[in-house]
């Protein structure tokens, strides 16, 4: 299986690590809801078609990415990057002055 | 007098093996049964055997959407065990460990299930000192479970390398002796003759495209074969259940779809007469009777409902084996193969009631299902035909990650590769 990484372009599914489901939304960290906190930590859509997923390019420029890949065939439809979601909010966890 | 014995193998003989019934027939689907299994793989027959056997439902029908064992009951390494560390999965699984023990005899089929013993390589101290906990764990529940030395482990295994100087130096091992491996392919045409001759209707080549539903209430299914009405639906189709379960309207799950690979060798003579695993990386191999050395490794790691997997995980399979056995080299692989796994947020499985009214739900099987076969079927059939969990599938349940009562046999937390 390759995937395109959209800043090295088709590489080996091997340099990649696979993040998992990207449809997950993590509640805040005071939030209260124990059904939100639960489908966050365990539940899963697993559909059998068009998954949207995160995968990491660990073995190579170490951006996240944004992959559409179908279940049933492995195909991957769309690999973009995944900054302005995943970068993005890392970026606001780090404390003012802490290094990068 | 029972359908195989050495009477009637000796009279089908002389009769020129002409008057064999089939092991089970190819019925037209009636319009409705009193329970309808969706799922004919190891779970599904096995549930189907005995809610006739030990519940007196034989109204039943199993619907399955390819051939009869298509699925991963024919596709799995052929290991059984019943080494965990946790009650819920050791009681549960020893009693499977139980029936299997006289499973030929009660099916009168050969399931040809040998007691060749399962070993759990070591290759630090605390890995060492954490299969002793388990193997007391497994003792103190009335499980066989011995700590094996370096010597004892050799001469168990000449072929493996033990030196000093391997990558990973082995320093002990867990052997539970009663573990082994069956022949899966039996275990389904077994459990399928049973279930036959006791009124249940396999009906293959019969895919579920959508359920019959009363308000909440599921009241039957929708196949390819036509509607088919059911007091109870029960669900077993492991890799599958993802799918399944978005036809009810039920579109999320403690549950990811992943592939898992396996391999057998070119035959060789007599080579390894128990089940190894490696324990740094994630290994293991046994023989078949007719020489195949079957193995497998790790599942490839994402998402995937399709039944075949990709090549850095068969090179890490091999390297693995080497690693173990470097004798190996020269060896041919013959084929490999691979089925979709239904890997549950614990690594646990689940059996119960629901979610939906008239529904029973059985999966989360991880890369554990096949011998779960014989309890798995008992449990489902028990909590299908009393409307409660049997004692040993009680634990099992969906609503337990929520509960925060997760069955996490390796304390790792939320993650669908787990087993």
């Amino acid at each position: 299986m390759l995937l395109t990484c959209p800043y090295c372009g088709p590489r080996d599914v091997s340099e990649f690590t696979y993040q998992g489901d990207g449809n997950r939304q993590r509640p805040a960290p005071e939030a209260q809801d124990l059904q939100a906190w639960n489908e966050y930590v365990y539940d899963r859509h697993n559909p059998a078609g068009d998954h949207n997923e995160v995968w990491q390019h660990s073995g190579g420029c170490r951006s996240h990415i944004r992959v559409t890949r179908n279940t049933m065939t492995h195909s991957v439809s769309s690999a973009v990057p995944a900054r302005g979601d995943v970068h993005h909010r890392a970026t606001e966890r780090r404390k003012p002055g802490a290094k990068a | 007098m029972a359908e195989y014995s050495a009477l009637s193998l000796l009279r089908n003989a002389l009769s020129g093996n002409k008057d064999w019934k089939p092991a089970w027939r190819k019925p037209a689907p009636k319009a409705s049964y009193d329970v309808v299994i969706i799922g004919g793989g190891g779970h599904g027959l096995s549930t189907a055997y005995y809610l006739a056997k030990e519940y007196g439902i034989t109204n039943v029908a199993v619907v399955e959407k390819g051939y009869l064992g298509s699925g991963n009951v024919g596709r799995n390494t052929t290991a059984v065990r019943s080494n965990y560390l946790l009650p819920p999965n050791t009681r549960f699984y020893e009693h499977s460990m139980k029936l299997w023990e006289n499973l030929s005899h009660d099916l009168n089929y050969n399931v040809m299930f040998s007691q060749r013993g399962v070993l759990n390589l070591a290759h630090t101290p605390a890995q060492l000192d954490d299969y002793a906990r388990r193997g007391n764990s497994m003792r103190h529940q009335g499980v066989d479970a011995e700590l094996m030395s370096v010597a004892e482990i050799k001469r168990l295994m000449p072929s493996i390398d033990v030196s000093a100087s391997a990558r990973f130096p082995i320093l002990g091992g867990l052997m539970q002796p009663r573990a082994g491996t069956a022949r899966h392919d039996a275990v389904a045409w077994g459990y399928a003759r049973g279930a036959d001759r006791r009124g249940v209707d396999i009906l293959e080549n019969c895919e579920v495209t959508g359920f019959l539903r009363d308000g909440d209430r599921v009241t039957g299914v929708v196949t390819s074969r036509g509607e088919i009405r059911a007091k109870k639906v029960a669900l077993a189709a492991a890799g599958s259940t993802g799918r399944v379960m978005q036809l009810a309207g039920i579109d999320r799950l403690p549950i990811e779809s992943h592939v898992l690979q396996a391999f057998v060798s070119e035959s060789l003579k007599p080579f390894l007469d128990t089940v190894v695993t490696f324990g740094m990386g994630h290994f293991y191999m046994g023989q078949s009777d007719k020489g195949g050395l079957i193995y497998g490794g790790d599942l490839d790691g994402y998402n995937s409902y399709a039944q075949r997997g990709n090549l850095p995980i068969v090179e890490e399979v091999m390297a693995e084996m080497l690693a173990l056995f470097p004798s190996l080299a020269s060896v041919r692989m013959l084929r490999s193969w691979a089925g979709v796994c239904d890997m549950s947020m614990d690594g646990s499985p689940i059996i119960t009631t629901g979610p939906l009214p008239g529904m029973y739900l059985n999966c989360g099987w991880c890369y554990g299902g096949f011998k779960a076969t014989p309890a798995s079927g008992f449990c489902f059939a028990h909590t299908i035909a009393r409307d409660e969990p049997h004692e040993l599938n009680a634990a099992f349940t969906l609503d337990r990650f929520y509960r925060g009562a997760v069955i996490d046999e390796k304390g790792q937390g939320a993650t669908p590769r787990l087993h």
